[in-house]
């Protein structure tokens, strides 16, 4: 922008984060294993300074993943529109609000002139009926999805989740299940937001208060779909009958339940890279490390989950196990329950918060070829480090497989 | 400013698979610059190379295949584009010489970082993919008439956003295209500020 002339139209509606790019080794400062990367940090924090962009550095007690702390800290609002070059920015539509990813090139369009220009979508509902059994969460509902639609279900099409199941979500859930609307191509996700939401935002540091508080929340509970609303498209799933979900192959659509197995018509060409033959069973496939982490199961409750698992227990020997909260402020509040102990004591490694092995950020990755089981949300073919195979699970079927050394069922160890 | 679009007639390159992301499109270990360029050679790394941090061409990769060494077309399958909503993608293409991607779709961000970087999406259905990539010829795409063509005279329209159509014609940039129109979006932005004061934050904390 400062190479075509540009400024920034209103730096109080920015936010930079160093998440992607950061170390999440304990102790860590500015240098990185990522190529570029601290040459990125610094040039961020100056251009940032320059623009009067509030930064959250890698040392504030506020950094994390840009996806956990806008919600953590207020940011994303019912019925705002938020906008970040990051895909996965369709997490926090689970407050009700319009947000997307997009481009570099969009991002300064958005900053030079907030606004951007935009097609309208099509609208798709997607209703989760009934209750969700135990050990099964909303990442097993956003694969379950996925798996069934296919990854490009959800294309040209704003989505909406409803029903019984999304309403008994906390919060969390409902950021982990609007987390994964981009795997499925839609534009975005979102649910409409409720008491529950109000209730999780009241008091964070850039939501309103006082009587603006009042007169947002009066505008809020206008914001919900009307009952006879109609949808281009509607998707109906039971969710009473979802079971943990785990991917056997390279894109999100190439999953199934944990007692499943690899479909006999698997692509060939899937199943030399992934390594598992068409055919063979899910549960039991031996694993070289485990991951918990990432914008779309690393918040509290994901770790609790994981962490009520592993309580007392000890992962497989010589397995890899790392755990990164999705922000500082995340990694306080499990120490302070010590959620990191019982991380510790059952084998993983406890990790500052950033996006760390999600994608290597950091510069980090998994031995070439590694088989890993992660709570994260894409399993292309390398993104954690060359040729590793990434099944991607729930934190609680990542706990399981971890003390198991295998691909496992958390209902089999609850 | 991206460069302005018209024609092209290219061998298009095969990469007839569902789902290529942009992590293979661009893997992020090639992403070491701040800037939009140096990327093109990082351009589907993974695939293109033998071993994970050399330079030795793997001939099992067809953008190794000398025949389309000029291809300014890929062909590819559903999904084109998905992923990470990296924009260096979109250069690395950009930069290698690519001027269109014919899919049956595309990831949406991937898409409009496309019209960005003039580089045209243009959305087929499989049997004229098919087709295309039977014919083992070169084709022809025109963007004022938003169609394909090959040799033999068979031909296909496609659809297009009419505003992505006009910025990839002119290689408009939008910023300008928008900053037209900034009275506009002061009176309607002093209006939202009236009613919703709280998303319009004072000053950074
Ligand atoms: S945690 Fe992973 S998916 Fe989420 S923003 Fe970071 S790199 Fe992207």
């Amino acid at each position: 922008m400062a190479a075509a002339g540009r400024k920034v139209a209103d730096p109080a509606r920015v936010f930079a984060v160093t998440d992607h790019i950061v170390d999440t080794r304990p102790g860590r400062t500015d240098q990185t294993l990522m190529p570029g990367g601290q040459a990125f940090i610094t040039e961020t924090r100056a251009a940032t300074l320059a623009a009067g962009i509030r930064l959250f550095d890698v040392t504030d007690p506020d950094q994390g993943i840009v996806h956990v702390i806008s919600p953590e800290l207020g940011i994303v609002l019912p019925g705002a529109t938020l906008i970040a070059p990051d895909s996965h920015t369709c997490t926090q539509g689970a407050f009700g609000a319009l947000a997307w990813g997009i481009g570099s090139s969009e991002a300064e369009h958005a900053m030079a002139t907030g606004t951007l220009r935009l097609k309208k979508p099509g609208t798709m509902r997607v209703t989760f009926a009934g209750v969700l059994p135990a050990m099964v969460t909303p990442k097993d509902m956003a694969l379950a999805l996925i798996a069934r639609h296919g990854a490009g279900g959800g294309a040209g099409h704003a989505v909406e989740f409803a029903g019984e199941a999304v309403r008994a979500l906390d919060m969390e859930g409902r950021m982990t299940l609007c987390n994964m609307a981009t795997e499925f191509a839609a534009m975005t996700g979102m649910i409409a937001p409720d008491e529950k939401t109000f209730a999780w935002l009241a008091g964070r540091r850039y939501a309103p208060s006082g009587p603006q508080w009042e007169a947002a929340l009066a505008q809020w509970r206008m914001l919900a779909s009307d009952p006879d609303a109609r949808f281009d498209r509607e998707i109906g799933i039971d969710a009473g009958a979802l079971a943990p979900m785990v991917s056997w192959g390279t894109s999100p659509e190439q999953s199934a339940p944990i007692d499943g197995c690899v479909p006999p018509d698997a692509p060939q060409r899937v199943l030399d890279y992934i390594g598992l033959a068409s055919g063979v069973q899910l549960k039991g496939t031996a694993i070289d490390a485990a991951f918990i982490g990432s914008c779309t199961n690393s918040r509290l409750s994901d770790l609790r989950q994981a962490a009520s698992l592993l309580q007392g227990r000890r992962i497989a020997q010589g397995l890899k196990a790392i755990c990164v909260p999705g922000s500082s402020q995340v990694k306080r509040e499990a120490e302070a329950e010590g959620l990191d102990r019982i991380f510790i004591e059952a084998g993983f490694e406890w990790r500052e918060s950033g996006c760390s092995m999600c994608f290597y950020a950091g510069g980090e990755s998994f031995a070439p070829g590694a088989r890993v089981v992660s709570t994260t949300n894409r399993n292309f073919e390398s993104r954690q480090g060359p040729n590793v195979k990434t099944h991607i699970a729930s934190p609680a079927t990542v706990a399981a497989s971890a003390l198991a050394g295998c691909l496992a069922d958390p209902r089999e160890i609850a | 400013m991206a460069r302005p679009f018209s024609e092209v007639t290219s061998l298009p390159l095969p990469l007839l698979r569902d789902n290529v992301d942009t992590d293979q499109i661009i893997p992020s270990r090639e992403m070491k610059s701040t800037g939009k360029t140096g990327l093109a050679d990082g351009l589907f790394a993974g695939w293109r190379y033998i071993g994970t941090s050399g330079r030795e061409p793997d001939p099992a990769f067809v953008l190794n295949d000398p025949r389309y060494a000029h291809s300014a077309v890929i062909l590819a399958g559903r999904n084109f584009g998905c992923g990470s909503s990296r924009e260096h993608a979109v250069w690395a293409l950009a930069e290698y010489g690519f001027r269109a991607v014919i899919a049956e779709s595309f990831a949406p961000i991937f898409a409009g970082n496309c019209v960005r970087n003039g580089i045209v999406p243009v959305v087929l259905d499989a049997a004229a993919i098919a087709a295309i990539a039977g014919s083992g010829g070169p084709i022809t795409i025109r963007l004022a008439e938003q169609d394909v063509s090959l040799a033999d005279g068979r031909r296909w329209t496609f659809a297009i956003d009419a505003e992505a159509k006009a910025m990839l014609l002119d290689g408009l940039d939008a910023i300008d295209l928008t900053l037209r129109q900034a009275e506009r979006i002061a009176a309607w932005q002093g209006q939202d500020r009236a009613a919703r004061p709280w998303i319009y934050l004072e000053k950074p904390a």
